[in-house]
């Protein structure tokens, strides 16, 4: 179970707003961290808390294929991110990088610092007095992510090829 | 029930009869490809894997065209990285220095990328090879990873949508003008997760340099990949660069699509897109005298021998106007070098150009063309997110080359027409 202040980010929010590509040099996901969100909340690394949960509009993180996104809101400790619907490359990115995605409509639902509860395994999130329930996680994804993400899923993989 | 070409692809890299939409599958792949920036990233997760080699050399591509030439300390320890990780594991086609263009002009101008293949690459502009009739869609570093050692890589089966496009293109309306409109008709996640195919009379009609734009914008609409029926002008384009045997694969008159939308190109002006979003498309005669600082003709979506024509032909004998800087960045080498025998060059140093090597550089406010507090921008790349050329307060107008070539010399959003 998952607990935390929202911060609410609406429809489109692209990747260059998420991580500016004048940073993308950058690999330590605590450095790219520190951008993150800086278009639009120029601040954001200061003020978000660990455990705090981003929720936004439609088409979250469409844009670049860049995986410094996903790295930046992990870094900052967000430990989920709930939106109405997710830009593809986004999505599988985020999971590979250990950040999960819960698909529901909760933006309108919510106000800016309110608390939020998200379950992953059932899906279920407490917010705004109304339980809500996500989009289930592809199963395919769920093994993903019982394995340890892509990369361990790889490691297990070339390990039995031995 | 037929298939459309996406999904014939798709299950001939998985050794399967047939793939539906929505299956997840695990198919084979015939080139992976990461540049400057995404690469850093993968080759730490390759380290992490324990893998001992890449799947096939000659079929891991590594461009280093984002921030090159290299813009500060950090690009350059990244590209050195690179470096080092293509001598050790034999990469063949490993692009740098003169040899290096703009990745999604390079690969399909080098013969890299045939019609029918599986294409990946750690860049969302990955979708531009679906011009040649292939599939290629973009993918993050730690899917290029597991991409490159393997082979192989998951995905889900795309439903398609169709794009059938008739009519007479007017004079200086291109490709990208209706990708624009397109992107505009059906909003930045009009086609999230699905296969844009580009059919009719219209698109017959086009270059293979206006396919290229429309394939590579695919991904401004959400689109998992955009994709292009394989005809004569694709035959001939291929023929002398094929790097290796290709396969042609047509959909089927019966295949399903969850949506046909018919468009009469007849109507179709030149298209800009106001700042946020590319779905901001206008006919250019809506927008005409919104002042410009900058004009940029270049990128993965516009810096083809076509775009670099229409700009000479329209700022021929004429001056940029005083306070723009007008930026031509050829996309690769080969594109450099034929604009510049074709005499491009001279126009565009008389009209007062600045011409870039071959570099990703402004469209993503990398550098060779950032953009400060307050200024706007017209050009031929592919986002006008918040920031996106520079300080979070600039603004980007996307349109073709020959509307910013246009607006270069007025300084201010203008139709060609305007300024012959």
């Amino acid at each position: 179970m998952m607990k935390g202040r929202v911060w609410k980010f609406g429809d489109n929010i692209d990747t260059d707003i998420i991580i500016p590509a004048r940073y993308l040099a950058l690999t330590d996901p605590a450095a790219l961290g520190e951008h993150c969100m800086e278009p639009m909340v120029p601040d954001f690394a200061k003020k978000v808390q660990k455990g705090d949960i981003i929720v936004g509009g439609a088409n979250f993180g469409c844009g670049s294929s860049r995986e410094h996104a996903p790295l930046a809101i992990a870094a900052l400790g967000i430990p989920v991110v709930i939106a109405k619907s997710f830009a593809r490359i986004f999505y599988r990115n985020a999971f590979n990088k250990g950040l999960p995605l819960l698909e529901a409509d909760v933006y309108d639902v919510v106000k800016e610092g309110e608390i939020v509860e998200a379950d992953l395994s059932s899906g279920i999130i407490k917010a705004g007095g109304k339980e809500i329930k996500a989009k289930p996680i592809p199963p395919f994804m769920l093994e993903l992510i019982r394995e340890g993400g892509l990369i361990n899923h790889l490691r297990k993989v070339l390990g039995d090829r031995k | 029930m037929g298939m459309t070409m996406t999904e014939k692809i798709l299950a001939a890299h998985t050794g399967k009869e047939r793939v539906e939409p929505g299956e997840i599958i695990e198919a084979r792949l015939d080139l992976t490809l990461a540049n400057d920036i995404t690469a850093p990233l993968s080759l730490e997760e390759f380290e992490k894997a324990g893998a001992k080699a890449v799947f096939d050399p000659e079929r891991v591509v590594l461009v280093l065209d984002h921030f090159t030439p290299n813009k500060d300390i950090l690009s350059a320890e990244n590209c050195k990285t690179i470096r080092a990780f293509a001598a050790k594991y034999g990469i063949t086609n490993f692009y740098e220095g003169g040899a290096c263009g703009i990745e999604h002009a390079l690969l399909p101008e080098q013969g890299l990328v045939v019609p029918g293949d599986l294409v990946i690459g750690a860049d969302s502009h990955t979708c531009t090879y679906g011009a040649l009739g292939a599939f290629s869609t973009g993918v993050g570093s730690t899917d290029l990873t597991y991409g490159m050692i393997m082979g192989s890589l998951w995905f889900k089966v795309p439903e398609s949508i169709k794009f059938v496009c008739t009519g007479k293109w007017q004079r200086w309306v291109a490709g990208k003008d209706l990708i624009l409109h397109i992107i505009g008709l059906i909003g930045v996640e009009g086609a999230r997760y699905e296969a844009m195919e580009f059919a009719g009379s219209a698109i017959e009609a086009l270059s293979m340099d206006s396919r290229l734009t429309i394939a590579n914008m695919a991904i401004e609409a959400g689109a998992k990949n955009g994709i292009f029926k394989v005809d004569a002008k694709t035959l001939d384009y291929v023929a002398g660069r094929a790097k290796r045997p290709y396969k042609v694969f047509e959909s089927d008159p019966d295949a399903y699509y969850r949506k046909v939308y018919e468009i009469d190109v007849s109507g179709l002006s030149p298209q800009v897109a106001l700042p946020f979003l590319p779905s901001n498309a206008k006919p250019v005669e809506e927008v005409k005298g919104v002042a410009i600082d900058q004009a940029v003709i270049g990128s993965c979506t516009n810096g083809r021998l076509e775009d670099l024509q229409m700009a000479a032909e329209i700022l021929k004998g004429k001056k940029v106007a005083k306070g723009v800087r007008c930026i031509i960045i050829p996309a690769t080498p080969d594109i450099y070098h034929t604009a510049l025998t074709r005499g491009y060059f001279e126009t565009y140093l008389d009209a007062g150009c600045i011409i870039s090597p071959p570099t990703c550089g402004p469209c993503l406010g990398g550098h060779m063309g950032v953009l400060a507090r307050g200024e706007r921008a017209v050009s031929t790349t592919n986002r006008n997110f918040v920031g996106r050329m520079g300080h979070p307060e600039s603004e980007v107008i996307l349109a073709g080359a020959a509307v910013a070539a246009a607006s270069a010399i007025k300084g201010e959003i203008a139709h060609p027409a305007e300024v012959l």
